[in-house]
């Protein structure tokens, strides 16, 4: 113990601090990832066939989309505080607040993209005998697809840097790390949670883009170079 | 219901609204925190997304600062400024925090509507003889416009949105009203501060989208 501990005097990098709380890190890292997959999941699992019911029934697009993009008005914090009578101080009550975020997203850019599928490809698609639920599957939710997923990277990325402020009601992932580090002023541990949410939303842009890429090989054989 | 008319009654507490953790202060610090924030962040974003739209150059960069942007916990940062020398420094760890949050919307849509104008415009006034800048001043930017200001607006938003999570780290602005009530499990207080919030971001994206129209408006006038 010959050399000063970085712990004791409080560096913003601190080796032994990653050392001793390996496992604390962890944890949150898991409970983060946890939060976000089931928020993004649930928000896309509801809106998509929002957006698909927006697309059928135009009456109902001003309450839709008015509806999502006021709930993306409330802040986050007071998003929190107000699910709280109904779900007390656990996990659902987060991935719910997240869930009502992603939407807006979500949302949006599901209509974009079936509305960017060209109207001849759909009449060809119809005039060679495909019904609208076939159509829907095989011809404008692929073509969709591009746009579909960059608004599940936006989502993505956004509720990872969102979940931090579950961290309110104890259910932040690495979130809770920050806030527990704040009256004490430990700054390692306020680094390494930071910077490994950061790492989280980076990693996840990354996996999301190359899952893009794998589900849409058409598109990359458009942009290949000498393609044009 | 019963939950809504305690807000209501919390707001129309006169006493609620005065002292040092009144309603009037905490608005004033949110709107001072969220103001300062955007018209910073504007002027960095602004003027340096028009003209790489201009340009037609650093796309990628647009595009990716604004991926980059969405990653950033203000939370997190908020929270490193306060361990920082800057938690002396009054409300610049809010401001700060939130010119990080609000640049790369407005940078990506002054890029994105600069280069969406269309192509056979820009070739048209550049045979007519008008330089870089005329077109620039000229074409590009009234025709971008409608998308710079839809940039301008959900900045604006957010950030007003996001400046409450100032209060989780001891800051100032309309938040605290929601972390006091979450401290002492009064409900209705944090509805009532939530109210508040959404009001006042509704308020600044009428007061943005009025403040386009009369611009727009102007312009017309002045043109015919």
């Amino acid at each position: 113990m010959g050399a000063p501990n970085c712990l004791v005097t409080n560096d913003w990098i601190c080796g032994e601090y990653l050392r001793t709380r390996g496992e604390e890190l962890t944890d949150a890292l898991l409970q983060h990832v946890g939060i976000t997959v089931a928020s993004v999941l649930i928000a896309l699992a509801v809106a998509v066939p929002l957006a698909l019911l927006v697309r059928a029934r135009p009456r109902f697009a001003g309450p839709v989309l008015g509806l999502t993009t006021l709930l993306y008005t409330v802040p986050s914090l007071a998003m929190f505080s107000l699910l709280l009578p109904f779900f007390g101080l656990s996990a659902a009550l987060v991935v719910t607040g997240l869930v009502l975020y992603a939407l807006t997203i979500l949302v949006r850019n599901t209509l974009a993209g079936l509305a960017a599928v060209p109207a001849e490809t759909r009449e060809a698609a119809r005039g060679m005998g495909y019904g609208s639920l076939r159509l829907l599957w095989q011809v404008e939710l692929p073509l969709a697809l591009p746009v579909l997923m960059a608004g599940i990277r936006m989502a993505t990325v956004s509720t990872i840097a969102l979940t931090t402020v579950g961290s309110v009601v104890g259910r932040g992932g690495l979130g809770n790390l920050i806030e527990d580090a704040l009256p004490t002023f430990f700054k390692a541990q306020m680094l390494a949670a930071s910077v490994l949410c950061v790492l989280l939303a980076v990693t996840a842009d990354l996996l999301l883009l190359g899952l893009q890429r794998l589900l849409t090989p058409w598109a990359r054989i458009r942009t290949a170079p000498g393609g044009e | 219901m019963g939950v809504v008319t305690d807000a209501w009654a919390w707001l129309t507490t006169g006493a609620h609204w005065t002292g040092e953790d009144g309603i009037g202060q905490r608005l004033a610090e949110h709107v001072y925190v969220s103001g300062a924030a955007l018209l910073i962040a504007s002027a960095l974003a602004l003027p340096l997304g028009l003209w790489l739209g201009h340009l037609g150059r650093g796309g990628a960069l647009a595009v990716n600062v604004s991926n980059v942007g969405r990653a950033i916990p203000v939370f997190a940062v908020l929270a490193l400024f306060m361990v920082s020398p800057l938690r002396n420094a009054g409300y610049v760890p809010t401001v700060v925090a939130l010119v990080l949050f609000a640049m790369p919307p407005l940078l990506t849509n002054a890029y994105v509507g600069v280069r969406e104008v269309d192509r056979a415009a820009v070739r048209a006034a550049r045979g007519m003889g008008m330089t870089g800048g005329q077109i620039f001043r000229r074409v590009e930017l009234p025709l971008a416009r409608p998308v710079v200001m839809t940039g301008i607006r959900s900045a604006a938003v957010q950030v007003v949105a996001t400046a409450t999570v100032a209060a989780m780290v001891g800051q100032g602005g309309l938040g605290r009203i929601i972390t006091a009530g979450f401290a002492t499990y009064d409900t209705a207080q944090v509805v009532a501060g939530a109210v508040l919030v959404a009001l006042l971001a509704l308020l600044v994206e009428g007061v943005l989208v009025a403040a386009d129209r009369l611009f727009a408006h102007d312009r017309r006038l002045t043109e015919r």
